[in-house]
């Protein structure tokens, strides 16, 4: 049995509540980088030359990337041999709150009709899951508005299948253009129920760009689907380009033989998330 | 495509003159307001009441900063999606506001609403809120405080660098998504 303190998970959370919205994570850098490289329109080099300045800059002064610092999210994976002493939601909500306070990061949470701001940006949105072992891990994930607000579920009928899904994602994109800030990151998620589609799309999004699905038929996919997306054009802020999409991931589960449930969680170029183990 | 420096407020004439593809670095006085504030100031509208800015060649930012740090007068400062301001945007052009900042696609009617009105949409870089706060050198909450980030910000902002999207005459510098391309 190991005996973490909520003290210890709340400076874990709000540590990484303003690391992340500073520094961009290395992957996202170097597609950025080679974005600019492999351009040829003047304005789709320039979108990524800004876009790389900012990231100096945001790391050299200490402001955010982006102004919206966005919704906080954290998968919490807990080991069954872990004990916490106190109350593990509350010190994760009070580590957004001291992360997004003292890093005078924007709080962006509010009632939905009133649309009166919570002041803290919480609650975070915060989702476990149970597993053997004595590791606490959190994985944090500042979501901005703009790219969320593209995402869709859809229950596709089972003949459907893969043609159904790229239909789907590429419509789903093309429709999009320039809102949710591309070059955009595409998290799919496909099967289970209606709402763990979605999870599964957002968790696709903290895989590293970088990384290959290590099932060989899901990897082709993912390459297939990501070369599509690119032929549409839209291009680094919609203004046309090779680039409208950085990364393409996809996580699947089990589903009802009725069912193929399509989750599609757009992420903006400003792919902000980290990771700790306690 | 050409390069201009202008002021804001902007003249009927400056706005007039610009097509989609031109690149503008913006001085002056430019109002920050996303979708609560435009709810507030066509509450305002509707009531026959004083607005707190003026209208007349007024720059529209859509943007909800992030808080300033010591030593600086504002967060982080980049555009957010625009779609959410097009139920508002064509009574503020009719009322003088002569251009908005933001990014993402625009409706028709907005789009109708800039040839009718000799006004322009420019694009900002989204994700570049860092960069972009460089170029606002003083911000004052001018109305509904209360708001936190969606208050109504006077900004005085020096070289904006912006890219017009939608001009007066019909022309629209986002690409048309290739849908044979991708197989659709």
């Amino acid at each position: 049995m190991k005996r973490i303190s909520a003290q210890a998970v709340t400076k874990a959370v709000r540590d990484m509540c303003i690391s992340a919205n500073r520094y961009q994570p290395e992957d996202v850098k170097a597609a950025i980088k080679a974005g600019e490289a492999g351009e040829d329109s003047p304005t789709a080099k320039e979108v990524f030359r800004q876009l790389s300045e900012n990231i100096d800059l945001a790391a050299g002064t200490g402001l955010p990337l982006c102004q919206d610092t966005g919704l906080a999210v954290l998968f919490v994976t807990l080991g069954q041999e872990v004990y916490v002493e106190g109350n593990l939601s509350e010190a994760i909500n009070e580590g957004v709150r001291q992360g997004y306070g003292e890093g005078l990061l924007r709080k962006s949470a509010c009632d939905p009709f009133s649309r009166k701001n919570t002041g803290d940006n919480t609650p975070a949105v915060i989702h476990y899951d149970i597993v053997p072992g004595e590791a606490l891990r959190i994985a944090f994930m500042a979501k901005g508005g703009g790219a969320e607000n593209m995402s869709r579920v859809m229950m596709l009928a089972p003949a459907e299948g893969w043609e159904g899904v790229k239909k789907f994602v590429l419509t789903r994109v093309a429709e999009s253009r320039s809102n949710p800030c591309p070059p955009i990151i595409i998290g799919i998620g496909i099967g289970g129920t209606f709402e763990h589609s979605a999870k599964l799309a957002k968790l696709a999004l903290m895989r590293k760009l970088d990384d290959v699905n290590p099932e060989p038929d899901l990897a082709a996919k993912e390459e297939e689907l990501l070369g599509l997306v690119n032929r549409l054009g839209i291009g680094p802020m919609g203004l046309g380009g090779r680039h409208t999409a950085l990364g393409l991931k996809i996580l699947t589960s089990p589903c009802h033989i009725a069912s193929f449930p399509l989750a599609v969680n757009i992420q903006c170029h400003s792919s902000r998330h980290e990771e700790v183990e306690l | 495509m050409a390069v201009y420096e202008m002021k804001a407020p902007l003249s009927d004439e400056d706005a007039r003159k610009l097509r989609s593809g031109d690149v503008v670095l913006l001085s002056g006085v430019v109002y920050t307001a996303r979708d609560a504030a435009h709810k507030k100031l066509n509450d305002l509208l509707d009531q026959g009441a004083d607005l707190p800015l003026e209208l007349t060649g007024a720059v529209i930012y859509y943007v909800g900063p992030s808080p300033a740090r010591p030593g600086y007068v504002i967060g982080s400062a980049g555009p957010t999606t625009s779609y959410r301001m097009d139920s508002f945007a064509p009574r503020l052009h009719s009322l003088g506001v002569k251009a908005s900042i933001g990014k993402g696609i625009r409706n028709e009617a907005v789009k109708q609403s800039l040839k009718d009105y000799g006004a322009v949409y420019f694009g900002a870089t989204g994700g570049a809120g860092a960069l972009l706060s460089t170029c606002i050198k003083e911000a004052e909450v001018i109305a509904f405080p209360e708001m936190g980030p969606e208050a109504l910000r006077k900004l005085r902002v020096e070289k904006l660098p912006l890219l017009v999207i939608n001009d007066s005459v019909g022309g629209e510098l986002y690409v048309q998504p290739d849908l044979r391309a991708a197989g659709l």
